[in-house]
């Protein structure tokens, strides 16, 4: 497969789909993508979305940060209601994009039955999940994507005990159209991501990392470089699977030909959460990483030959 | 020695209160103005050998509870209007299934979302009547800070001894608000078990009458081995449909509650100034600290107001609420609604006095000024 074009930020339209002044945080790594995404979408969309921090972003009356029209569901159905309004959409003969977009919680924990579901029927949406790795609107409790260890306030001692789940893995399982991870630090990769999905029929999948400075415990202008950490630690991996094949995304791509990945701890010791782990914990979080790249690179020879 | 007094929100008086009763199984869900509950327990359980679980979701948080509870541990869940919608089949599983457990509704307003941060009163019918199918309900309305934390332990108390779901609703106005709140000794309040049952795991069935209404519960891991069905079901647990057996079945998990017996040691209530009142205010939860307001500024006015106050919402304190309306010229029912339990008054006194209600679902708490401006109006 051919590299796809990549745009850059001078490529960007200049239009803006939503308004500036909204309540998200300072330092919100969810606005990033929410304009960045909104460019790549155009106007021609409706979003589903769950009870979630977008929720709170989209403001209160008459203080509204979007240009869209929203659906804004309850918190068990995004997939569910997406499905519906693409089946009517469908009648009316409009090629609408539908756009579910949910957090992590919304996505992993309460929505996932009505994701397998819409995923299982191949609906033709695009599901965004922008995973801050806990229920921030409701004050940084532990979710479904949660990374070990990590503090919240119903994990307040030693962090969470349980392995994050792995959704896109997950979803992919399902074998939908399009499978991308993303990151709120490389929004242009995204913004790219999702034009890729809009040209592609069926279910899109795009999970985005997104860094989240009142409840990761970091300065809040560090939302892009710590976003950007991950990735260069080898931690969260972007990458797209598209007709079950899986493809690093270049941020991600160009790490195959480092010696060395930046070690985790750099990513670690920026963020309050990670106060509780131990030195063990976090030899054994950087070993599995070192695992993993170990596999990508011997899965590359093996495709050279 | 002085007792341990603190400054507690409401909802860390109720993870209290809980632990104070024995609660050993927190399942719950984040859910906005109810979460503290659950993040202080988060901490609190670990400590006493106790297990808090976040949950993947509000019917995974009630079904967890169910579990633990036939398991043997006294089970707790908090959530919000959202939830408890979701929950709401569990919660009618509970109730036929005959499992003890507390649901903590921390009220703000609806349908749906609503507007979490604000507070509501627009449960109190939805603890009655959310679970389809007929059944008995116990809820408590409790007022302040130190009351969550007592009327939890009652919670548990009422659950444990009538085998059923019992609900505690208050609205975010008490949850979020801090109070000194007094420890009690151990001791001090009553804590009560489940009934265990006195008979080998041979002889034991699940739902055996011959104990009364209430039968005594074994739990899963302690020998007895036995049948739990969302089903109609027969003494030994199996399903049946026979329809003498489906009949007394269901009318039983009613009067078990319902009886003279049961109604006297559930109902609960406060007075203020009824005995020679004119007309009264009637009033629950946040509401009842504005009439009581309300009432004192009325009495200034020689106008002779009562305040009647449930503290047991469900079963409905259908005596008590008669004969004041007998008594009264008129009753005020102040609700953070468009008028629910104003109908339960309304039926239950005939037309023997006039009734109004102050209602209010803007997500400001209604205020003594609204209240007796309607007094006056009804007067």
């Amino acid at each position: 497969m051919t590299s796809p074009a990549k745009t850059t930020v001078l490529g960007l339209t200049d239009e803006e789909l939503i308004h500036p002044g909204n309540r998200a945080c300072t330092g919100c790594g969810l606005s990033v993508l929410y304009r960045i995404g909104l460019k790549a979408l155009g106007r021609d969309c409706i979003f589903v979305v769950p009870p979630s921090c977008l929720t709170v972003m989209q403001g209160l009356y008459p203080i509204s940060a979007t240009q869209m029209p929203v659906l804004n569901g309850t918190f068990a159905s995004t997939a569910a209601i997406a499905t519906g309004v693409r089946a009517a959409m469908k009648r009316r003969g409009k090629k609408t994009q539908v756009v579910a977009w949910a957090g992590d919680g919304g996505t992993s924990d309460i929505g996932i039955q009505a994701l397998s579901g819409a995923l299982e029927r191949n609906e033709d949406i695009i599901y965004i999940c922008y995973d801050n790795e806990a229920y921030m609107n409701t004050g940084v409790q532990r979710s479904g994507t949660t990374p070990r260890g990590g503090l919240t306030t119903t994990t307040p001692y030693t962090g969470k005990q349980e392995q994050s789940k792995n959704v896109p893995e997950i979803v992919a399982a399902h074998n939908p159209a399009y499978v991308a991870t993303c990151s709120a630090s490389f929004p242009l990769d995204f913004h790219d991501k999702l034009l890729r999905a809009k040209e592609i029929k069926g279910l899109k999948y795009l999970h985005i990392q997104t860094p989240c400075p009142p409840g990761w415990g970091c300065d809040e202008r560090m939302t892009i470089e710590i976003g950007r950490m991950a990735v260069e630690c080898g931690l969260f991996d972007l990458y797209e699977i598209i007709d079950g094949t899986k493809r690093l995304s270049e941020p991600s791509e160009r790490l195959l030909n480092k010696k060395q990945l930046r070690p985790l701890q750099d990513y670690l010791a920026l963020q309050t959460r990670f106060a509780a782990l131990t030195e063990e914990q976090v030899a054994g979080m950087q070993k599995r990483i070192d695992e993993r790249w170990k596999c990508y690179r011997e899965a590359l020879k093996e495709e050279g030959q | 020695m002085a007792k341990k007094v603190a400054l507690l929100q409401g909802n860390e008086a109720c993870a209290h209160g809980a632990l104070y009763a024995g609660c050993s199984f927190f399942g719950g869900y984040p859910i906005t103005p109810s979460t503290e509950v659950a993040e202080v327990l988060s901490g609190e359980l670990p400590k006493i050998g106790g297990k808090f679980i976040q949950m993947e979701d509000e019917i995974g948080a009630m079904a967890s509870v169910i579990g633990a509870s036939l398991t043997g541990a006294k089970a707790l869940t908090a959530t919000s209007g959202p939830g408890v919608s979701l929950k709401q089949e569990l919660i009618g599983y509970a109730c036929i299934a005959e499992t003890p457990c507390v649901i903590i509704n921390v009220m703000r307003g609806g349908p749906s979302t609503g507007m979490p941060t604000g507070p509501g009163q627009s449960d109190v019918m939805q603890a009655m009547w959310g679970t389809h199918g007929d059944h008995a309900a116990i809820a408590l309305v409790p007022a302040s800070c130190q009351e969550i934390f007592s009327e939890t332990v009652r919670a548990f108390n009422l659950a444990e001894k009538y085998r059923m779901p019992v609900q505690v609703l208050y609205d975010e106005i008490v949850g979020h608000m801090r109070e000194p709140v007094e420890f009690p000794e151990p001791g001090e309040l009553e804590v009560i078990d489940r009934t265990a049952p006195s008979v080998g795991p041979e002889a034991y069935k699940p739902y055996d009458t011959s104990f009364g209404d209430v039968p005594p519960l074994a739990a899963f891991g302690s020998g007895y081995k036995y049948h739990v069905t969302g089903l109609n079901k027969a003494e030994d647990g199996f399903p049946t449909t026979k329809a003498d057996l489906v009949d007394a079945e269901e009318r039983r998990q009613i009067s078990k509650v319902k009886n003279p017996t049961a109604l006297a040691d559930i109902e609960s209530n406060e007075e203020y100034l009824t005995e020679d009142a004119e007309v009264i205010i009637w009033a629950y939860g946040s509401t009842a600290r504005s009439s009581r307001y309300a009432v004192n500024e009325l009495r200034k006015e020689g106008i002779k107001a009562g305040l009647f106050r449930p503290i047991t919402l469900w079963p409905f304190p259908e005596k008590r609420t008669a004969e004041l309306a007998k008594q009264a010229k008129a009753i005020v029912v102040p609700e953070m609604n468009l008028g629910q339990m104003i109908l339960e008054v309304e039926r239950v006194a005939m037309g023997a006095c006039k009734i109004a209600g102050v209602h209010r679902v803007d997500g400001e708490p209604i205020n003594p000024g609204q209240i007796i401006a309607q007094v006056k109006e009804v007067l």
